[in-house]
């Protein structure tokens, strides 16, 4: 787990790839009761939609940038403000470079911010993030 | 009212491949999970044909397609297995933009969840985009 007496700005999140599979894209939907198509039908979504596959879907980056930050917190960190925002789609078979770099320390509050980001293999960010956070 | 069951936790802890222990043992939620327990569960025969609803909150627009935004959430508490939660949301704006491939629209929404006393739990802005 992350102390506050330890951080310092500039600190790298440990970071981590992603290459979701159309199951964990299914699964996901199934969690969140979200029907769209352009996560499961191939055909609609490259023949109706134009996109060149299917498409991971935006929330679940979201969810892995939370991921980064709450891993690296450990069991007892607290979450104050969590942002993030779809710039670029991702399909289904692209692995993404999910992390983060801390942009702020404040040891009288115990408050960290970090920013966050997802990256495409063309080392794009396609979903920038950032976050609050308290440290335990 | 919704309620946050152990079951709902451990289903979106598997589905987003969470590691701490926590989430997956459905004792308390992962910081996104609000996003399963309020997304709008509606008869199959009110989604359009790419398999999503329009926000109710909306009024008539003449774009057919959504697309993913962003969020911005401020917490106050995490939210545990059996919590009663009661959400509001609000349309908070509205307004167009030419992108690339044409005119976009973009709405705000904002999610205010409280407990069954009363207390915040978390606040979302949603920016959601349409073309």
């Amino acid at each position: 787990m992350a102390r506050i007496e330890t951080i310092q700005v500039g600190d790298g999140l440990p970071a981590e790839d992603h290459t979701p599979t159309i199951l964990d894209l299914f699964f996901y939907n199934a969690a969140i009761w979200n029907g769209h198509r352009i996560h499961f039908d191939e055909k609609y979504t490259t023949q109706e939609e134009g996109y060149r596959g299917i498409v991971i879907q935006g929330p679940l980056q979201g969810d892995w940038m939370s991921q980064c930050v709450m891993g690296w917190l450990g069991e007892e960190g607290t979450l104050v403000e969590f942002e993030y925002s779809n710039r670029s789609a991702a399909y289904l078979g692209d692995t993404l470079h999910v992390g983060g770099r801390v942009t702020a320390v404040d040891t009288s509050s115990g408050e960290v911010s970090v920013d966050l980001f997802v990256r495409n293999t063309a080392g794009d960010v396609i979903a920038p993030g950032a976050a609050r956070v308290r440290v335990g | 009212m919704e309620l946050a069951t152990s079951r709902d936790i451990r289903k979106y802890s598997v589905a987003t491949r969470q590691r701490l222990s926590k989430y997956l043992e459905g004792i308390e939620a992962p910081p996104l999970f609000y996003v399963a327990l309020f997304w709008d569960v509606v008869a199959l025969d009110r989604m359009t044909p790419d398999g999503v609803t329009v926000d109710p909150l909306l009024p008539e627009l003449p774009f057919p397609r959504a697309m993913a935004g962003g969020i911005k959430t401020q917490y106050f508490r995490p939210i545990r297995s059996g919590d009663y939660l009661v959400a509001q949301r609000t349309l908070t704006d509205l307004y167009e933009k030419e992108g690339k491939s044409g005119p976009l629209c973009f709405y705000e929404v904002t999610l205010d969840v409280k407990d069954d006393y009363g207390a915040p739990v978390l606040v979302e802005r949603t920016t959601r985009i349409l073309r």
